[in-house]
């Protein structure tokens, strides 16, 4: 099979979706977008032989971190009526200032295509080599974003908490922002 | 990649699917003889001969059920959560081996749809997007009764994915590998009984308990509880959608029973698999380990039901308690533990 | 293993790819106004530099690029959980999520 069909494919969903994602105008759709778009991302992953990544950015992005979105969205109850829209002049302002950006890049990083010297080997995205490399070369890093998930955790149920307050619900959305973090 | 093995992975998926379908029917059957059995009654007994045929009086019952969709339900997602349960549900069995290799006709054909070399995370992967269909679902409805199902779905399932992850790693620090066919095979030792199960009791029961909480099964079946919640998430849920539901619970308790056996008791590993007789005939021994394994599926599937009809539900916060302060304290120094072990004493 | 992905497919496709993702989210952050779509349209922009991390990183053989992909995952997360317990430390002051209304500080 030819891999381009595939790559056109996945590209046209990711991109539909993230578009989705953008303009839909209930913030609930947004997420069930965002999470498609997460899952297409990782079909490309698998198709780039990452296999590992796949799947990480499924647990994290798909499994965690979307449904704590989609956790407080319901939590907060918040639908179309409540979105608040901006006008047509933002709008504009908006796409023409992502447009730009757009161009700047492409621009930039197109060269980028001619820097790659092709060595693919089939064990790159592999979990041995990539945890032999976390574990040696960027230990301390590893150490350190292990930390930052720390303080993240003790931030967000700091936070969470409420002055003073015992209600019950305000309880289970600390546990699921730590629930996160883990 | 050649024809032939495309064809015997859509076989090996299609009888997998097929298999695992008919389970979870039956296992509707097997939890009401269960219940019977537990209250000393009789159980469903008239349908054909022992009741065996109810399964297919219910399935026919629920597809000629009306079908409704509430006025107020966002018509797509109501109709996408039920979708997203069952397929969830059916995917994970892709990494579990079943047992060893059959050689026909000159071909090894290998009793497992994909060995990748994650197969434990694409598992834990899974298992944390199927929290999806119960949410959307219960969004869905436009309902309270739903929404609060939801909610709690959620929570809990993010709660005890966490307690489970904790409890994997110890295994997965003894085997040294994420291939459920590779944990498979390093419990073959001792004459085929060197399990997990007696490295890891902790580990397993922590599992054990995570697993009951992510199918959401009593005692904690509180995104559905009915006394307090009606019917929870799928309270609008009429017909085959309410159906998927219930089989997607049926079809996950099914799986979480076949990850169990793998990880902790040994999968299709049983005591005097490395008898002489056996190495002349791999095919018999393939038989046999399946039949082993479904066997030690089955007691974990009678296990589900004789806890749920035996303890009472969690309060919602003694859930969330036993979660973060029972499960998550225990599987970390667990993992130390198990840590401080190899390091010592070696593998 | 298939390599032939590699020489059939060239990278300068994930390139357009993740910068159009990229700037989707920046059209999102620029647009929108609920604080939990914005935050979305961060993980879009993240997500779209993963992509190209990752297809840099197998298209030279080289793992540094999918260890990088971690780092901004675990910054993801902990980004995700922060942000989103200000948010409903926001909604609960102001009973609204519009970024807009947290203009308190203006003098």
């Amino acid at each position: 099979m030819n891999p381009n069909y595939i790559f056109t494919l996945l590209a046209f969903i990711t991109i539909l979706c993230a578009l989705y994602v953008v303009i839909s105008k209930n913030p609930i759709h947004s997420v069930i977008a965002l999470i498609l778009t997460f899952f297409s991302i990782s079909a490309h992953y698998v198709l780039l032989n990452t296999q590992f990544l796949a799947i990480v950015n499924l647990i994290v992005y798909a499994g965690a971190i979307m449904v704590l979105f989609l956790f407080v969205l319901m939590f907060l109850n918040l639908n179309k009526e409540t979105e608040p829209v901006k006008s047509t002049s933002w709008l504009t302002a908006a796409a023409i200032a992502s447009g730009c950006l757009l161009v700047v890049l492409v621009a930039t990083l197109r060269e980028g295509s001619e820097l790659v010297m092709k060595s693919p080997n089939g064990h790159a995205g592999l979990v041995k080599t990539l945890g032999k490399l976390l574990f040696s070369k960027y230990l301390v890093p590893f150490e350190l974003s292990g930390i930052l998930f720390l303080a993240a955790m003790v931030g967000a149920v700091f936070l969470g908490k409420k002055k003073g307050d015992d209600d019950q619900d305000e309880l289970i959305i600390q546990d699921n922002a730590g629930g996160n973090n883990g | 990649m050649e024809f032939s093995l495309i064809l015997e992975k859509s076989i090996l998926v299609l009888i997998l699917t097929a298999i695992t379908l008919g389970i979870a029917t039956y296992l509707t059957y097997g939890e009401r003889k269960v219940a019977a059995f537990l209250q000393d009654r009789l159980g469903p007994n008239r349908a054909g001969i022992f009741g065996i045929f109810q399964p297919l009086a219910d399935a026919g019952k629920m597809f000629f059920k009306e079908e409704l969709i509430p006025k107020n339900a966002e018509k797509w997602l109501f109709i996408l959560g039920p979708g997203i349960a069952m397929v969830t549900a059916c995917i994970t069995s892709a990494v579990i081996p079943w047992g060893g290799d059959l050689i026909l006709g000159g071909r090894t054909i290998s009793l497992q749809v994909a060995d990748v070399d994650i197969g434990i995370l694409y598992i834990m992967g899974i298992v944390s997007v199927g929290v999806y269909g119960i949410m959307i679902g219960g969004w869905a409805s436009n309902n309270k009764y739903s929404l609060y199902g939801a909610i709690r779905a959620s929570s809990q399932m993010i709660s005890y994915e966490l307690a489970m992850g904790l409890a994997l790693i110890a295994v997965i620090m003894m085997s040294g590998d994420l291939s459920l066919r590779h944990i498979v095979d390093e419990q073959s030792g001792w004459h085929g009984m060197k399990w997990n199960i007696f490295f890891q009791p902790l580990g397993f029961i922590i599992f054990f308990t995570c697993a009951l909480a992510e199918t959401n099964r009593a005692p904690f079946d509180l995104p559905e509880c009915e006394t307090e919640l009606i019917g929870g998430y799928h309270t609008e849920y009429s017909s085959m959608k309410l159906g998927f539901y219930l089989f997607a619970e049926y079809i996950n308790m099914f799986i979480s029973s076949a990850v169990m056996a793998c990880i902790y008791l040994g999968g299709y590993n049983f005591p005097g698999m490395d008898a002489a007789w056996f190495s002349t005939h791999p095919n018999w021994l393939s038989m046999i380990e399946v039949g082993v394994m479904f066997a030690k599926v089955s007691f974990f599937i009678f296990c589900f039901m004789w806890i749920r009809w035996t303890l009472p539900r969690f309060r919602y916060d003694q859930l969330m308690h036993l979660g973060w302060k029972g499960l998550i304290p225990l599987a970390i120094a667990n993992m130390v533990i198990t840590g401080g072990w190899m390091l010592l004493f070696g593998k | 293993m298939g390599n032939s992905i590699f020489d059939q497919l060239p990278i300068s496709q994930y390139i357009y790819l993740c910068c159009v993702l990229f700037a989707i989210g920046l059209f999102g952050v620029l647009y929108r106004r609920n604080a939990i779509v914005l935050l979305m349209c961060i993980e879009l922009m993240l997500n779209a530099v993963n992509l190209l991390f990752a297809a840099f990183s197998s298209y030279m053989g080289d793992s540094n690029g999918q260890v990088f992909v971690f780092f901004i995952m675990v910054v993801a997360a902990a980004e995700a959980a922060v942000g989103l317990a200000i948010l409903v430390m926001m909604y609960r002051n102001t009973r609204s999520t519009d970024v807009s209304l947290m203009d308190k500080l203006k003098g």
